[in-house]
């Protein structure tokens, strides 16, 4: 019989049309082309243009379709009718939803603004929600930061004035060397992976520093299994070794930062610890060519490094880096002093030292791009250190986070590494000054807005949001003693603090796509109880009105009392501005749109949209024009355009003008949005070669960045590695100053702020206790907090999660593989199976995060293994640390920044008895959907 | 037709490198994605949103550790169909629907006249079948034979959704019977291997190993020059001369 | 391997029928039954009945029955594609010979001729079937030489039994039947004692070690799932019986298929009344029915498909 073979039709088009977009599947921004057939989604794929991931998708990306469409999508703005948590809810109009809505903001805007708690989960429009709460009035702002990584944007920002993820990148193709620290999926995910692959190919060396080896550390070169919240204790010794080696860039130290900046060294006195400065407040150093006290800022000085140098009034003052180096030089961060808390090896301590060491100094780049310095020296190449590092929440969410993050940038700057060729750099509108200028704003009075944006950073006591009992004036205590350089806020707290009226009650909290009633808050039941917890005297719940909006049946969902349905990331129309949360690259910044490319199937709103209609109906200055009408009548698309935040400068940078011709600058133009979507939804702009490195001190970049508004003036940013406003916090809580902090909160202050970076061992917490485990998180690749259960396809591949161990210590335990296990903190027990295995530190367990899913949530079965066999750790995290001396209970959060401190978590692990295995524990009510409600009449 | 094809030069494939692969399932879901409505569309789902989850998916991404203590490794590993020279899933098949092509070596499945007898799929020690529960008939990967001559797509678009996705790049296509391909010369540069060659069925597609780690059980790097200590005294009585000293050039 | 009950059910009923069948064309080739029309309605009909009933139970185990017919298309390399083949060819002369011993001949040495040619068809046709499984090297436990065998020795047992049923019912000297099934019966127990003896013994050579290629680097552990449900392959190639639970079924099977009708053979050469040996009889075929079910059975779930040492690491 002749070979016969069907005919198989081998030219089929995709699609009828295909609309570019951005993902939002995680927060990454990836570019992606939607395949339409018919008007209906068909397939997502890549954009190839697009400078983030460059045409490849994710496995989230690629799933986009069951997300759309995922069966959980609300369909309608809902009205609470049962008892919270019961489920029940009625659809109203959209029309009843915002009159409501309304009429509860617009009373609280006239009795108390702050009284309006607005918290936004993981919404990428800060700029727009930001900008709503300090024209509505409410210093109660902020997005999820505070519980996601602030550590390390505020480390970073204090520092050097960027950080990790879209405020930076390694110089990928030029680098020698490369390590991750706390790493497992994060938002810059795709870059991170292209770039990954090439650097294997490249044999360039990956170390990745985490707890656990799976994804990245698998493919690594070098993993390095720290016990948790011991890498700012690593890192430490690799600065030793560095030393000790004489392995620093001394001329980097002295060009770029303050090293040389002369401090106080007069103990009790009000500015002991503080720079020394002259009449102008400029820093001195010593001018070792002059022999005398001279302006460090200046650029033709030789400032000496060490040494003891008498200042004018006779007291002595040091360079900040002696004592700098005298911390890192000492035997507690020597590479064998460290070994058993970290659970490294000395030798492999020194050895990464010495691979660091030789990258960094016998591997030097040069490159033949001439540049012009701030101070108006021309260089003739380019030369750089090409050593880089990223890091992520496995540094940031403990309660040592900000110093150990601070730590690492110490490291990268010592070896050179920052915004060179090969090393660590800025993407715009980063490098930003150094402290960042802006400062949080006061509360304000009825009708009025607030006077700033509300978040900002600190610089010291005055700054902080306080009364003049010292009491917190946000509802999350943010900028107040308990967490003064709190960036990013404390959402994690808003629920348990405006429950328990500390600092007070609220009347309105109006959530965005958080799930604060599951895996984004800790300690799950209390939380529930909080939002459920009625007033004795009045019968009203404690939290009386709860505003929420997302696009899914999530658990938050049964917890609020007005609904607002949000569209899909594919029905709206959104950016991803250089005011907010950008895509740019190290050569040039980029910013990038969302356009609808289907419209809702259902009675759904962008959020955006309804928030501008709100601040409308509110009239709220800026939503409305002089004579009352919606300023931004067609809703976000409007505003993109539309909206300037200061003259000429908007949402999006590109085609602005009326010709459209501009950049960065200039008139909106109603056609910018058309100009994007032809271009494939974003714009990159290129910076010239001279301007793309040493961005902090660089001519030619500065005053494009002030040209643009990145910055207020073209001067260099100092990298500040002595943080003076640390010491003028610690130097409040010694009692100088006006604003001090409270009695109770003063040895915390002396302790933590130190200007300098050091190693703590996280609260409640002593490394090596042979009965604990470290217990911690990695978000999956393919899943996003907990969206990914409603996504049909995703929760095909991981729909439960068990609990993983080392292996030898669980047999020292009696624990096999696929037992099941009781695990314990102070605060409650989880129960879960267990997987054993080896790539793993051996006193930390860990399992995947947000799998376990209560119940009937997302429109999942009572079966679901989400509810059945899946778990989460954060029934065993406290929000609040046990009392204190003088009675306090501080949040558990980092105590500079607030950052919660999910993975301080320790537990004890016991097998639990023939009879409990089968089923997680806790299990909760099951939810009732709200999905079953009908339109008009309760169900 | 389940008797084999002449053998041909042409043998396109698959190289796979298990020591890019961070297990992130993007292979998997692009496959999932594109079959959905490609080829062998529809992937059906069973209770998607249920107690029992499960669904055709035509290549799917297992972690494994290997070894013991500190020479352990994780390694990810993507697996799908092999499209063996020489495959027992065409022979055994009782209709012919199971098929390897001639003209480039895919073996695919004819959706018309599988009869889902499931008997391919014990044949096949890869488990690279998956039997369709509400189309009733077998599927597995199809090279995407739908993309890789498609021309309406951009030239460089016409390689399988699995390797367009692949974030880190760990996915290769090309013509594995060329020794010149870039795919073989992968292949020989990083001795490449087939998955249970003791079966006898002659894979295709080609996996990468893991490369040797560059850690404590590695060959000690070379050490960087070190500055001669030239005072005594404390540590940081020497880091302190030698910082003085340095900045003074 | 999944033990399908279509499957199980399928090989249990056409190997009993094409057993019961090749012993009547026996029967009737050696004259050792006369042509009685009852009987020979009964007991083809039975056969006949129960080879369909299985070959209509095999096609519900296909994802489209209705396209059942395609399977005939490749007996060229497919052993299922010969078993559908050789099972409409062996209608040929079943149907012939059950046609003629019930209606008497039309032509003439119709009942010899199809007789002949009714054993050997009938046996390819039980060989056929055991070689699809026995012709899978990535199934240990089936790919053995004593598998196809097995079958056929099985079919001739099974059908034996109902033989003895047969014409101890119908009042036919079934001497000859018992001591043709009592050897049958005791062939099946040694074979399948060899074969367990043989699987539980067998070097399992594939390892996850040589699937994954990584050897070179230790064993091979699973870590994660592709999927944290089963899948297809998992439910289809991962059935997992218990050892002491497999021990157990085994010896039940044994007992029920080769020890209570070996027995129930020996009673039924003794001089029992009629009415107590067609309770024997009957005793016996439901107790070979049961015995034959949990060794087809055990054939399923004791098998393991080397697909799973991706799924659990270990051989196969």
């Amino acid at each position: 019989m002749a070979h016969h073979e069907p005919d198989i039709a081998l030219s089929e088009p995709s699609a009828d049309e295909i609309k570019t977009t951005t993902c939002y599947m995680c927060a990454c921004r990836c570019g992606i082309r939607v395949h339409l057939k018919g008007g209906r989604v068909h397939y997502i794929d890549g954009n190839r243009d697009h400078p983030v991931n460059r045409g490849v998708i994710c496995g989230k990306g690629a799933s986009g379709i069951m997300t759309h469409t995922s069966p959980s999508r609300l369909r309608a703005p809902l009205k609470r009718v049962g008892p919270r948590g019961s489920g029940d809810f009625v659809e109203i109009s959209w029309d009843e939803a915002l009159e409501t809505a309304t009429s509860w903001l617009r009373d609280v805007r006239a009795r108390d603004p702050s009284k309006l708690a607005f918290f936004t989960g993981r919404d990428q429009s800060q700029a727009l929600t930001g900008w709503f709460a300090q024209q509505y009035g409410t210093q109660n702002f902020a997005a999820h930061g505070g519980f996601c990584s602030v550590n390390m944007a505020a480390a970073g920002l204090y520092t050097f004035g960027g950080s990790f993820w879209e405020f930076g990148e390694p110089d990928w193709e030029r680098t020698r060397y490369f390590m991750l620290f706390g790493v497992a999926e994060d938002h810059a995910s795709n870059p991170l992976k292209i770039e990954l692959g090439k650097l294997k190919s490249r044999g360039v060396k990956v170390v990745a520093v985490n707890p656990v080896r799976t994804g990245y550390g698998a493919i690594a070169d070098e993993w390095v299994g720290i016990r948790p919240g011991t890498d700012g204790l690593f890192v430490g010794a690799l600065i030793h070794e560095l030393m000790r080696a004489q392995k620093i860039d001394l001329e980097y130290l002295v060009r770029f930062t303050n090293a040389h900046w002369l401090v106080i060294d007069a103990p009790g006195d009000a500015d002991d610890g503080m720079f020394a400065r002259d009449a102008d407040g400029k820093p001195f150093a010593f001018d070792k060519t002059a022999g005398a006290l001279a302006d460090a800022t200046r650029a033709d000085i030789a400032p000496a490094l060490v040494g003891t140098f008498k200042l004018a009034d006779g007291r002595n003052a040091r360079p900040s880096f002696a004592s700098i180096a005298e911390r890192f030089l000492a035997d507690e961060y020597s590479p064998d002093k460290v070994a058993a808390v970290t659970a490294i090896t000395a030798d492999t301590i020194r050895r990464i030292a010495r691979e660091l060491a030789q990258a960094a100094f016998e591997q030097q780049v040069t490159l033949d791009i001439p540049w012009t310095d701030w101070a108006g020296r021309r260089h003739d190449r380019t030369v750089g250190r090409p050593v880089s590092m990223h890091a992520m929440r496995g540094i940031s969410a403990h309660s040592n986070g900000f110093q150990t993050c601070r730590m690492l940038h110490l490291l990268q700057i010592l070896l050179g590494s920052i915004d060179c060729p090969g090393g660590f750099r800025y993407k715009a509108p980063f490098p930003r000054p150094t402290p960042p200028p802006n400062r949080p704003a006061r509360p304000s009075e009825p009708n009025t807005p607030l006077k700033g944006a509300p978040l900002g950073f600190p610089q010291g006591p005055e700054d902080l949001l306080v009364d003049p009992g010292g009491k917190a004036q946000r509802i999350d205590k943010a900028y107040s003693w308990d967490a003064p350089l709190a960036a990013h806020g404390l959402m994690h707290m808003v629920i348990t603090n405006a429950a328990n009226a500390d600092p007070y009650p609220v009347d309105v909290l109006f959530l965005y796509m958080a799930n604060m009633s599951w895996n984004s808050s800790m300690n799950i039941p209390a939380v529930l109880r909080h939002l459920t917890a009625k007033d004795e005297k009045t019968g009203e719940y404690k939290i009386p009105k709860i505003i929420y909006s997302d696009a899914y049946s999530s658990e938050m969902v049964a917890y609020a009392d007005l609904i607002l349905p949000d569209t899909t990331y594919l029905e709206r129309w959104d950016c991803i501005s250089l005011l907010d949360r950008p895509i740019s690259t190290a050569d040039g910044p980029a910013d990038a749109i969302r356009q609808p490319v289907v419209a809702p199937d259902r009675d759904v709103r962008a959020f955006q949209s309804v928030l501008l209609d709100l601040g409308a109906r509110l009239r709220l200055p800026g939503f409305v024009t002089d004579t009352g009408a919606p300023r931004y009548p067609a809703g976000y698309s409007d505003y993109i355009i539309h909206h300037e935040r200061s003259p000429g400068i908007g949402s999006l940078a590109a085609f602005r003008g009326e010709d459209g011709k501009s950049y960065g600058r200039g008139a909106p133009n109603t056609k910018q949005l058309d100009s994007y979507i032809a271009g494939g939804c974003f714009h990159e702009h290129h910076l010239a070669p001279e301007q793309h490195y040493y961005k902090h001190a660089n001519k030619a970049y500065l005053e494009w960045a002030k040209d643009m508004g990145f910055i207020p003036a073209a001067v260099p940013m100092t990298f500040q590695l002595y943080l003076e406003p640390l010491q003028k916090f610690r130097q409040a809580a010694r009692g100088h100053g006006a604003i001090k902090p409270p009695a109770s909160h003063r040895a915390r202050i002396e302790k933590y702020f130190d200007p300098i970076p050091f190693w703590y061992p996280p609260f409640d917490s002593e490394p090596g206790e042979s009965e604990t485990f470290s217990a911690i998180t990695q978000r999956p690749m393919h899943m996003y907090h907990s969206w990914g259960s409603h996504n049909g396809w995703l929760r095909q591949i991981t729909a439960e999660n068990c609990l993983y161990m080392a292996r030898a210590r669980a047999k020292k335990l009696g624990i096999a593989d696929g037992d099941w296990v009781w695990l314990a903190s102070a605060l409650g027990r989880v129960k879960g199976r267990v997987k054993l295995m080896e790539g793993v530190n051996p006193d930390t367990v860990w399992t995947w995060n947000a799998i376990g899913r209560r119940a009937r949530a997302a429109a999942l079965d009572t079966d679901a293994p989400e509810a059945t066999r899946g778990f989460l750790l954060n029934h065993l995290i406290a929000e609040l640390l046990p009392e204190r001396e003088g009675g306090y209970r501080f949040s558990n959060s980092d105590p500079i920044t607030g950052q919660a401190a999910w993975y301080d978590l320790r537990v004890t692990i016991e097998k639990a008895a023939p009879d409990e295995v089968g089923e997680t524990f806790p299990q909760f009510v099951p939810l009732h959907s709200p999905l079953l409600a009908n339109a008009g009449a309760p169900p | 037709m389940t008797s084999l094809p002449e053998p041909n030069q042409k043998k396109l494939g698959l190289v796979i490198d298990l020591d890019t692969c961070v297990g992130c399932q993007a292979c998997a879901t692009s496959c999932k994605e594109w079959n959905a409505g490609g080829y062998s569309a529809p992937l059906t789902d069973q209770d998607a949103h249920g107690g029992d989850p499960h669904g055709t998916w035509l290549n799917r991404v297992h972690s494994y550790e290997v070894g013991d203590g500190g020479g352990s490794r994780t390694v990810h590993f993507p697996r799908s169909c092999l499209h063996c020279e020489t495959p027992a899933c065409v022979t055994v098949c009782p209709t012919g629907a199971s098929y390897k092509r001639e003209s480039d070596g895919i073996v695919l499945v004819n959706p018309d006249t599988c009869i889902g007898c499931k008997l391919c799929s014990w044949a096949c020690p890869y488990g690279a079948r998956e039997y369709d529960y509400d189309d009733g008939v077998m599927k597995k990967c199809t090279l995407c034979v739908d993309r890789i001559y498609n021309e309406t797509f951009e030239p460089g678009d016409r390689i399988p959704a699995c390797v367009r996705a692949c974030p880190t790049g760990a996915r290769h296509f090309g013509d594995l019977g060329d020794p010149d391909s870039a795919v073989s010369q992968l292949v020989k540069e990083r001795e490449g291997f087939d998955l249970m060659p003791a079966m006898g069925f002659k894979p295709v597609n080609k996996y990468l190993p893991p490369r040797p780690r560059r850690d404590h059980s590695a060959a000690p790097t070379p050490q960087a020059t070190e500055q001669p200590v030239t005072s005594s005294g404390s540590l940081a009585d020497r880091f302190f001369a030698w910082a003085d000293k340095t900045l003074a050039r | 391997m999944h033990p399908a009950y279509s499957v199980i059910v399928f090989t249990i009923a056409s190997g009993a029928g094409y057993g019961l069948l090749i012993w009547l064309a026996i029967a009737a080739l050696l004259n050792l039954v006369p042509r009685d029309p009852v009987l020979g309605f009964f007991g083809f009909g039975l056969a006949l009945a129960l080879i369909t009933t299985g070959l209509l139970a095999s096609t519900l185990h296909l994802g489209r029955p209705a396209r059942a017919w395609r399977a005939l298309a490749q007996w060229k390399s497919s052993w299922l594609s010969r078993e559908g083949v050789a099972a409409i060819v062996t209608y040929v002369p079943a149907g012939a010979l059950a046609l003629a011993w019930v209606f008497g001949e039309f032509v003439p040495r119709q009942i010899a001729a199809s007789a002949a040619l009714a054993v050997p068809c009938a046996l390819a046709t039980i060989w056929c079937t055991g070689m699809i499984y026995a012709s899978l090297p990535t199934i240990r436990a089936w790919h053995q030489p004593l598998v196809a065998p097995v079958y056929v020795v099985l079919g001739l047992a099974t059908g034996g039994v109902l033989l003895c049923l047969l014409l101890a019912n119908f009042g036919h000297e079934f001497r000859w039947a018992a001591i043709a099934t009592v050897p049958a019966l005791a062939l099946g127990a040694i074979l399948k004692r060899l074969y367990w003896s043989a699987i539980d013994n067998a070097e399992r050579t594939y390892t996850a070690e040589a699937a994954t290629g990584l050897g070179q680097f230790g064993t091979v552990r699973p870590l994660d799932p592709p999927h944290t449900q089963p899948n297809f392959v998992m439910r289809e190639m991962g059935y997992q019986v218990a050892r002491r639970h497999a021990e157990r079924l085994r010896h039940l099977s044994v007992a029920l298929l080769f020890l209570v009708p070996a027995v129930a053979g020996l009673m039924l050469l003794m001089n029992l009344p009629n009415s107590m040996q067609i309770v024997i009889a009957v005793v016996s075929a439901v107790s070979a029915s049961f015995g034959v079910l949990v060794e087809r059975w055990l054939f399923f779930a004791e098998a393991e498909h080397v697909v799973m040492v991706y799924y659990r690491g270990g051989s196969a």
